[in-house]
């Protein structure tokens, strides 16, 4: 079921206010509505909210809708700030468009190739999707940066995320390669990991570029 | 004799960095060995002689690659010795615990139609943890010599090695690439028809890595065809933009893999040496820290500050110099020379002998020489990259990143040598950061030694002048930083196992280092001498000393230090050792001591640093960070001298 993109800022406004900060009901100012609003009446006549003076309140049968637009909204943050690389500002208003297309199965794609994140880039939490609890019963790892990793954590290399192509051909020709299985050894001051016998130490920004999965 | 030389026979060294290639090299040649600047470059390159069967060969020493693409200035001087030597055998010497890691570069000069000898070294630590390397069957299937060896202990493999490359014949192996990328390979070499000296094959490889230098070459040699090789270079890497680098990269860790089949076996046997756990605690910022503390001060306060600028300078100046040389030299002179000018310009205040030589010689040299076999020492123990990880996140605040530690700490011991090795680093903006700092706040071992020996005598002292140069230094990085335009730098580095330095290697280091310290620095002695000569008979050097005395009046000082400054621009220990003699005579106290020796350390660099910032940095550059760094120098004497005074700190 789909609501209009109104309907679906009102919905995440409540969600926050009423999920995550615990309050019973969200005051119009806060929800940024004014009493005629067209996404308030949509929510109204599916019966998802309920209107008491000039406070609105989440029905049961409108959580399911308000949790997946809550969680569209992070996976969108999520693409833009990991992805595609737009941070700041421009990033928050790009997920803002953005996440109002991510229906009818686009969400779960987008999950899946995030490796299912449970945070949005400003911690916040991101509702798991029926994919995200599928892939936890089939015990899947996935693919996740060096910094996920912990100290004695091993993995194979998946891909290098190049940012620079010559620092990319320079870890290649050292020889940390998709393929090659390595062991963290250390996180701190800096990463440093084996490759068979070899070992290796990179910054943070390097180790954010060097996608592993975990074994 | 010239054309003999031509003709020999040249065995070129090439390999990874620490996998002991240097060892080798000293191995095979003995001590008779050059060490130069490859032309045109700045970076060194080791020849020597070796006699295998009567026969004489020149072997070379070539700086550590990864790869045949080079990246950094190190690896194009590599690769540049491989393309015009024409050696008669490469030994590719690699490291038997990362065969699999290291074997894609034996393909490639393979590839490449060079004549490869493996030289598979550091057998010894493989089979300490369990390895077990089938040299004739990697042999067999690589269809090139094969060798296994630990030169490091007890030359292992010498012999062997020496045999192969007498007996050495050209093999013509090929190992294949997918169907798809072999045509591709094919379909561009077949344009080529110049001469060169890799096979066409390789420099297809190459240029479709988009490498300039290769794509230089081709076009000389090419001419009207190099367009249609170009527009097909282009097709393919358009066609293949995706994943072309790690398509090559891929297959040759494919081909390596079945190389490797039934070559290696791997018993358990992986517990950790005790040279893992020290490596460990090296890193661990909880332990490493206390760690370097203790290198600092047994290896640079205790053996170049105690024992070279302590025992062996008092043995070399008092005892030597002062009471059997200098009597004997000056006593000469003025038996046989009449002239006063003469005399002076020989044995005088500033004369060459009197000064220029037994600064050189007996203060200098054994201070610089100490400090070389220390860093030899802890370079070839493998500690330096672990400092580098260690240091990397406080580097990366002023603008350089963990690499920049080495000429750094070799700044500690001469700071016009570090700014030459400054080249080491990635970027212009860390070169640039590294040059101003090295000028500004490291001050070199020679001056170290004689400022060490000035404060220590008054109680607090050396605490402040410490605190300063720490401040100073990172204020300064902070800012630059900042200032400076550029990319942020990224590290990454290998970690070399810890080794036992060996005594022949560290030697042979520091006495090469010594040899271009000394061949560099003692004609600016000379220099420096007679300046001060010609500036003493003149007057122009009263005259100068002068002109400076507002600015000591400035910074609470009596108009004697000036001098002091004048000469700390001609050697930086001469104006600290001026300052010696200010102190003996009791002009100074200890605030005006403190803020003399802060400002001396961060003044100007000597003229050797000068001449050499210019060369690597421009003169703009160079002139730029000199008043930078004179400006810098006496605001902080300026303030300092206030804050002592206001505070009573010293007093």
């Amino acid at each position: 079921m789909n609501v209009s993109a109104k309907a679906e800022e009102i919905l995440e406004s409540l969600w926050i206010a009423t999920e995550e900060k615990g309050e019973d009901a969200a005051h119009f100012e806060r929800l940024g509505i004014a009493q005629e609003d067209e996404g308030l009446a949509e929510l109204v006549g599916l019966a998802f909210v309920e209107v008491n003076g000039e406070w609105v309140r989440l029905r049961k049968e409108g959580r399911e809708e308000a949790r997946m637009t809550v969680r569209r909204h992070r996976l969108a943050e999520r693409l833009m700030m990991d992805i595609l690389d737009i941070k700041g500002v421009t990033g928050d208003e790009r997920a803002c468009e953005f996440e109002h297309l991510l229906h009818h199965g686009v969400d779960t794609k987008i999950c899946t190739l995030l490796n299912h994140p449970t945070t949005c880039p400003h911690g916040k939490p991101i509702p798991p999707g029926s994919c995200c609890e599928q892939a936890r019963q089939e015990g899947e790892v996935g693919v996740v940066a060096l910094t996920e990793l912990k100290a004695g954590e091993k993995g194979e290399i998946a891909y290098l995320a190049a940012t620079d192509a010559s620092k990319m051909k320079k870890l290649m020709s050292m020889g940390v390669l998709p393929g090659s299985d390595l062991v963290v050894t250390r996180t701190f001051p800096s990463y440093i990991f084996k490759v068979g016998y070899s070992e290796f130490a990179v910054d943070a920004e390097l180790a954010r570029e060097i996608f592993v999965r975990k074994v | 004799m010239q054309s003999q030389v031509q003709t020999e026979k040249k065995i070129i060294l090439v390999g990874n960095p620490n996998v002991g290639k240097s060892v080798v090299f000293n191995t095979m040649t003995g001590s008779y060995t050059t060490v130069s600047n490859y032309p045109g470059t700045s970076v060194e390159v080791s020849r020597g002689q070796c006699e295998i069967s009567g026969e004489n060969y020149q072997v070379l020493d070539t700086p550590g690659m990864y790869s045949l693409l080079p990246i950094t200035e190190e690896e194009r001087v590599a690769r540049r010795i491989l393309l015009e030597e024409s050696p008669h055998v490469v030994v590719h010497v690699i490291d038997a615990r990362n065969l699999e890691r290291m074997l894609p570069m034996t393909l490639q000069l393979i590839e490449a139609g060079l004549p490869v000898v493996l030289l598979i070294n550091i057998m010894d630590e493989a089979e300490r943890v369990g390895m077990h390397v089938d040299i004739a069957l990697l042999q067999e299937k690589l269809q090139i010599p094969v060798v296994g060896g630990a030169m490091g202990r007890a030359k292992r493999g010498l012999w062997e090695l020496r045999d192969a490359i007498r007996d050495f014949k050209v093999s013509k192996a090929t190992f294949n690439y997918a169907t798809d990328l072999e045509k591709d390979i094919h379909g561009i070499s077949s344009l080529m028809q110049g001469e060169y000296t890799l096979n066409r094959r390789s420099l297809t490889l190459m240029l479709l890595q988009r490498d300039e230098e290769i794509a230089e070459r081709v076009k000389d040699r090419e001419g009207d065809r190099y367009e249609s090789v170009e527009k097909a270079v282009n097709d393919t890497v358009f066609d293949r933009r995706v994943d072309l680098h790690l398509r090559i990269s891929l297959e040759r860790k494919r081909i390596c893999k079945g190389l490797l089949d039934g070559v290696i076996t791997q018993k358990e046997g992986n517990q950790q040496t005790f040279a893992d756990r020290f490596s460990n605690l090296t890193m661990n910022p909880w332990t490493g820290v206390p760690l370097l503390l203790i290198v600092l001060y047994l290896g640079l306060y205790q053996f170049v500050g105690g024992f070279g600028a302590g025992t062996i300078v008092d043995f070399l100046e008092g005892t030597l110099f002062e009471e059997f040389l200098n009597p004997w030299v000056i006593g000469l002179c003025e038996t046989y020379i009449p002239w006063y000018w003469l005399n002076e310009l020989i044995v005088g205040e500033y004369g060459l002998f009197t000064l220029g030589v037994r600064y050189a010689v007996a203060i200098i040299l054994p201070i610089v020489g100490t400090f070389f076999i220390a860093f030899a020492v802890i370079e070839d123990s493998g500690y330096f990259p672990r400092l580098a990880m260690l240091v990397d996140r406080l580097f990366k605040k002023i603008g350089l990143n963990g690499r920049a530690v080495i000429p750094m700490v070799l700044g500690f011991g001469c700071d016009t040598m570090a700014t030459v090795v400054t080249r080491t680093l990635e970027s212009t903006r860390e070169r640039i950061i590294a040059t101003l700092l090295l000028a500004l706040a490291i001050p070199c071992s020679a001056q170290m030694g004689v400022i060490l020996g000035l404060l220590s005598g008054v109680p607090g002292a050396l605490m402040v002048w410490m605190a300063s140069m720490i401040g100073v230094f990172l204020l300064v990085g902070l800012l630059a930083a900042q200032v400076v335009p550029g990319e942020r730098p990224m590290f990454y580095m290998e970690i070399p196992p810890m080794r036992l330095p060996q005594v022949q290697n560290v030697m042979i280091k520091t006495l090469t280092r010594m040899q271009w310290y000394f061949m560099e620095i003692f004609p600016l002695f000379m220099i420096a001498s007679v300046l001060l000569w010609a500036g003493k008979l003149s007057g122009a050097l009263q005259w100068l000393v002068g002109a400076f005395n507002p600015v000591m009046r400035l910074l609470g000082l009596p108009n004697e230090a000036s001098a002091a400054f004048i000469f700390g621009f001609f050697r930086r220990d001469f104006g600290a050792a001026g300052l010696y003699d200010l102190q003996n005579d009791g002009l100074l106290d200890p605030v005006q001591l403190t803020v003399a020796a802060v400002t001396l350390t961060l003044f100007v660099p000597c003229v050797a640093q000068f001449l050499v910032m210019q060369k690597e940095r421009g003169w703009k550059t160079s002139l730029t960070i000199f008043f930078l760094v004179t400006g810098l120098a006496f605001a902080v004497g300026w303030s300092l001298n206030k804050f002592l005074l206001m505070t009573g700190l010293l007093a």
